[in-house]
C-alpha cells in the first residue's frame, strides 16, 4: 500500500463493497483534485512551524519574507514570468475573479465582455455577475464539435468595435475535455486593439508548458492557476499578472503584493505549491507517459463499448495529455459514476455540481451537444500516481457498469426528452 | 434519506441487519433552496447535508439522485393540473407512486440493488404462501400506511419499512441521539416540500389566477359573487358574504366549489354528509381480493390522519350514461370502478383524495375518489359530486 492509500484509510475510507477488506479505490479524477507531492507536504507542515509575518520588519519577519520570495520566485518559474508578476490568491476561483472583475473595472467605461462558451464557472459565473451588477455586456463566443473556440468569430467580434471591449477571457484547456484553445492567436486579434486577455489556466497548468513571458507580449494581462491541480495544497492559486496591467483589486486591506491582493500572506501554502512547481519541471516525461496510458484507456473503452463518443479534440496532441472525456449514448454519466465507484474506482461526470447534483455537460452543450449526451458524460483524467494497473482495473470493471447503466438508461428523465 | 430522522435510523438499521446499503437523496427540484425554512424537512442543500453527514456516521457511501424533472411532472404539475380541475390532490401519495417506489425503484434494480427502503412508519407482512402484505405501523399515533396505499404487489416485494415496529416517534429520535444524528431533534415536516412557505393557496393561486364567479343553492340560484373559487373549501362557513340569509335561517355552507365553472355551491350542514364515495383509479396493495365484485367489509380512510371508518365496498361495472361513466372516469376508458358505503356518513371529502381500503391492519387497496354522494338528498340537483366539484383542502401529508 502506497503513502497515499495509508493516509486515506487512516481517515476511514475504504471503497463501499471493501468492507472488512483493505481494498483502495483507484483514484482516477486528477482534474478534480490531484495527489499532494510528499514532498510539499513535507515542506507545508514544515513550514507551518515558522513563526513570522512575512510583513514584519524584525529577523523573524524576514525570514518569514524570505520564504515566501524564494516560493514565489519558483512558481514564477514555473509560469514563465517575473516573481513581481506572481500575485498569490486563495485558489484559483479568487484568481480568475481577480483577473476578471479587476480588468473589467479598470477598464471601464469599456463594458464588454468576450467569453467562449463552455468555460468553467469560476468565469461564467464571474462575468454573469459583472452582467448583472456592473453594467457589463458579455458576449459568447462559439465552441466548434470539439470545443475548440472559433478564431473567425472572435475577429469578427473584435471587428464591430474594439474600443468597447473591456477584455477577452478564455480557457487554455477545457477543464472537461481538456481542449487546447488557441491562446496567442486570440491574444494577437485582442492585443491588435489594445484588448487585455485573461487566461483560465487552471486545467493546463502542470499539463502543458505555459510560458507567460511570450503570451504577455502576445497580449495577455492576466494568467490563473491552482497549487492543488498541480500537487500542492488546496487554498492557494495565482494570478500571474503582467507587469504592464492595471487592475483594480477585490480585497482591499494592508496593501500586499503590488497593492492588488490584500491580507497576510500565506507563507507555509506558497512554499508548498514552490515544491509542486518545482515538479511541473519534468513535464515532457511525465507526459509522455500519462498521455500512454491516456491512449490506452481510449482504445480499451472503444472495444469495450463500440458505442461511446470521444469527446474533445480528434488529435490527441490537441488535448489535455491526462484527459480521456466520454459520452454513452443512453447512459447516465451519472449512474456510470456510481457503479464504478462501488467497483472502487473514483472518476467525475466532470460537470459542476449543485447539492451533489450532477448538472448535464454545459461544455458539450457548448459543443452543440443534445441534453442526453450532456448527461451521459463521464471524465476520467489520469496523474502522476496512475499506473497501466489503474487503467486496466477500469477497463475490467467499465463493462460490467456499462451494461448496468445502460438498463437503467435515463430511467430518471422524463420518457421522450 | 430525506435529511430527516426517520431515513438516518432506516438507514442505520438496515446496516445492522446485515444488507449491504447505499445511502441516496433525492434531489426534486434543480433551484434548491440553500438553507432549511419554516417545518419543511427536506430538499434544500441543508437538508441534503443533513443526510450526508447521517450517512457518514452510519458508514455508508452516500449519492444524490435527480429526479427533478420526474417529479415536476409527476408530482408538482399534476398537483396543479389536479388542483385546476377541482380534484384535491395529495402530492405525497403522487410522490410514493411516481417517485419513490416507481422511478427511484427502478433504477435501483437495474443498477443492481435489491430493494428500497425508506423511514415510513409502515409494516410489511409475509403470508402463508409467500405473498406481501402492507400493515400498519404498531405505533398508530405515527402510521402511514395511508400513504403508501398506492403500492402494489411488485412494488411491496421491492420496498422495507424498517421503522414499522417502532413503538413511537420518541423512541426514534432517542435511538438517532444515541446514534450521534445531528437530526435527532429535526422537527417533522408538515408541509408540502415544493411548496417554499407552507401557502399552499397563494402559491396555488399564482399558478392557477383566481377570477370573480357566482355562489350557488343546491337548486342552482345564484345567492352571491366570490372572487375566486379556489379559495374556497368544502365545509367553510365563514367568509360567503351572501346577503339574503337562508330560508330556515340556518347558517350555510361550503358544499362544493366547483373550478371549471368558477362556482361555489351552498347549502345546510346536512348535506356535507357523504353516504357513499366511488372512483375508477383503483389499485390493490399485495394480493387483489378474489372477487372484488362482492360486496365486503372494511374500514375506509380518506385522509392521511382520518380515522378509518367501517364500510362495505365493492367493484362494480361502470353503466353507459351514469354519473360515474361521464364525469368521474375522466377519459381513462375505465369500465369499473370501486363503490365504497361507510356504515356513517363521512364528511370533509372530496374528488381527487384518496381513500384507502383496510382489512384490519392489512392495506388492501386505494382509490382516488372520483365522486361522491351526499347523504341528504332532498334538494332538487342530483347530490353526486362529481370530480368537477373541489375541496380546495390539501392533506397535510407527513412524510418520511
Amino acid at each position: 500500500m502506497n503513502f497515499y492509500q495509508q493516509e486515506t484509510l487512516r481517515w476511514g475510507l475504504r471503497h463501499p463493497s471493501a468492507r472488512g477488506r483493505s481494498e483502495m479505490a483507484i483514484y482516477l479524477d486528477h482534474a478534480a483534485t490531484t495527489p499532494m507531492l510528499p514532498d510539499a507536504i513535507d515542506a507545508y507542515v514544515r513550514a507551518l512551524a515558522v513563526v513570522g509575518n512575512p510583513a514584519s520588519v524584525h529577523s523573524q519577519g524576514q525570514n518569514a519574507k524570505r520564504m515566501l520570495e524564494e516560493a514565489r520566485e519558483q512558481v514564477a518559474a514555473s509560469l514563465g514570468c517575473d516573481p513581481i508578476e506572481v500575485v498569490f490568491t486563495g485558489g484559483g476561483t479568487e484568481a480568475i475573479n481577480l483577473g476578471i472583475k479587476g480588468l473589467f473595472w479598470a477598464r471601464q467605461p469599456r463594458n464588454r465582455i468576450l467569453v467562449p462558451g463552455g468555460e468553467h464557472h469560476a468565469t461564467m459565473d464571474t462575468v454573469e455577475w459583472l452582467e448583472r451588477h456592473e453594467g457589463a455586456v458579455v458576449e459568447w463566443l462559439p465552441l466548434d464539435t470539439a470545443g475548440r473556440i472559433d478564431l473567425a468569430a472572435v475577429a469578427q467580434c473584435i471587428a464591430v468595435n474594439p474600443d468597447d471591449i473591456a477584455l477577452v477571457t478564455l480557457l487554455s484547456a477545457n477543464n472537461e475535455v481538456g481542449t487546447l484553445q488557441p491562446v496567442a492567436e486570440v491574444a494577437a486579434l485582442a492585443a491588435a486593439h489594445g484588448i487585455p486577455v485573461h487566461v483560465d489556466a487552471v486545467a493546463a497548468y502542470g499539463h502543458v508548458p505555459i510560458d507567460f513571458h511570450a503570451l504577455s507580449q502576445a497580449g495577455v494581462a492576466a494568467l490563473s492557476v491552482s497549487a492543488h491541480k498541480i500537487g500542492g495544497p488546496v487554498g492557494i492559486g495565482a494570478l500571474a499578472l503582467s507587469r504592464r496591467a492595471t487592475i483594480e483589486p477585490l480585497l482591499h486591506g494592508g496593501g500586499q503584493q503590488r497593492q492588488v491582493r490584500s491580507g497576510t500572506q500565506d507563507v507555509a501554502a506558497a512554499v508548498a505549491f514552490a515544491v509542486a512547481a518545482n515538479a511541473v519541471h519534468d513535464l515532457p516525461a511525465e507526459n509522455a507517459r500519462v498521455s500512454a496510458l491516456r491512449d490506452r484507456l481510449v482504445a480499451g473503452f472503444r472495444a469495450a463499448v463500440p458505442s461511446a463518443v470521444v469527446n474533445g479534440a480528434a488529435d490527441p496532441q490537441d488535448r489535455l495529455p491526462g484527459t480521456a472525456h466520454f459520452s454513452f449514448p443512453g447512459c447516465e454519466g451519472d449512474s456510470l459514476l456510481f457503479l464504478l465507484d462501488v467497483a472502487g474506482i473514483s472518476v467525475s461526470t466532470g460537470s459542476a455540481c449543485q447539492a451533489g447534483v450532477p448538472e448535464p455537460s454545459h461544455v458539450l452543450r457548448a459543443m452543440g451537444r443534445s441534453e442526453a449526451e450532456a448527461r451521459g458524460a463521464l471524465r476520467i483524467t489520469l496523474g502522476r500516481t496512475n499506473t497501466e494497473a489503474d487503467v486496466d482495473a477500469l477497463l475490467a470493471a467499465l463493462p460490467a457498469a456499462h451494461a448496468r447503466a445502460a438498463k437503467a438508461g435515463l430511467a430518471d428523465r422524463v420518457p421522450g426528452r | 434519506m430525506s435529511g430527516g430522522v426517520d431515513s438516518a435510523v432506516a438507514a442505520a438499521r438496515m446496516v445492522e441487519a446485515g444488507h449491504e446499503v447505499v445511502g441516496v437523496h433525492l434531489a426534486l427540484s434543480r433551484m434548491p433552496g440553500t438553507l432549511r425554512t419554516g417545518s419543511r424537512g427536506c430538499c434544500t442543500v441543508e437538508d441534503s447535508m443533513d443526510a450526508q453527514r447521517a450517512a457518514n456516521i452510519i458508514g455508508i457511501p452516500y449519492y444524490v439522485w435527480d429526479f427533478s424533472e420526474r417529479f415536476k411532472l409527476d408530482v408538482v404539475d399534476d398537483f396543479i393540473a389536479e388542483y385546476a380541475a377541482g380534484r384535491t390532490p395529495n402530492p405525497c401519495m403522487r410522490c410514493n407512486e411516481r417517485i419513490k417506489f416507481a422511478a427511484l425503484l427502478e433504477k435501483a434494480l437495474d443498477l443492481g440493488f435489491d430493494a428500497v427502503a425508506t423511514g415510513h412508519y409502515a409494516t410489511i407482512v409475509t403470508d402463508a404462501d409467500g405473498n406481501r402484505e402492507l400493515h400498519r405501523a404498531s405505533a398508530w399515533a405515527k402510521d402511514q400506511s395511508y400513504v403508501l396505499g398506492v403500492l402494489t404487489q411488485d412494488q411491496l416485494a421491492h420496498s422495507m419499512f424498517p421503522l414499522g415496529a417502532t413503538p413511537s416517534k420518541a423512541e426514534v429520535r432517542a435511538e438517532a441521539a444515541e446514534r450521534g444524528f445531528s437530526v435527532a431533534n429535526k422537527p417533522d415536516s408538515y408541509d408540502i416540500c415544493f411548496i417554499p412557505d407552507g401557502d399552499t393557496r397563494g402559491w396555488l393561486a399564482e399558478r392557477v389566477p383566481p377570477a370573480t364567479g357566482d355562489i350557488l343553492d343546491r337548486d342552482g340560484n345564484t345567492l352571491g359573487r366570490h372572487e375566486g373559487a379556489a379559495a374556497f373549501t368544502v365545509g367553510q362557513r365563514k367568509g360567503l358574504q351572501i346577503g339574503t340569509p337562508a330560508a330556515d335561517g340556518k347558517p350555510r355552507f361550503v358544499l362544493e366549489v366547483r373550478p371549471i365553472s368558477n362556482t361555489v355551491v351552498v347549502g345546510p350542514k346536512e348535506a356535507l354528509a357523504i353516504k357513499e364515495i366511488a372512483g375508477t383509479k383503483f389499485t390493490w396493495c399485495g394480493v387483489a381480493p378474489a372477487h372484488p365484485e362482492i360486496a365486503f367489509d372494511c374500514d375506509v380512510q380518506i385522509r392521511a390522519h382520518a380515522d378509518p371508518v367501517p364500510a362495505v365496498a365493492r367493484v362494480v361495472p361502470i353503466k353507459a350514461g351514469s354519473s360515474a361513466e361521464t364525469s368521474a372516469s375522466h377519459g381513462t376508458g375505465a369500465t369499473t370502478e370501486l363503490v365504497i358505503v361507510p356504515a356513517e356518513p363521512l364528511t370533509g371529502v372530496a374528488p381527487g383524495q384518496t381513500a384507502v381500503v383496510y382489512l384490519g391492519t392489512r392495506v388492501l387497496g386505494q382509490c382516488t375518489i372520483d365522486r361522491t354522494v351526499s347523504a341528504v338528498d332532498t334538494a332538487a340537483d342530483t347530490a353526486v359530486h362529481t370530480a368537477e366539484t373541489s375541496a380546495l383542502d390539501v392533506p397535510v401529508a407527513v412524510d418520511a
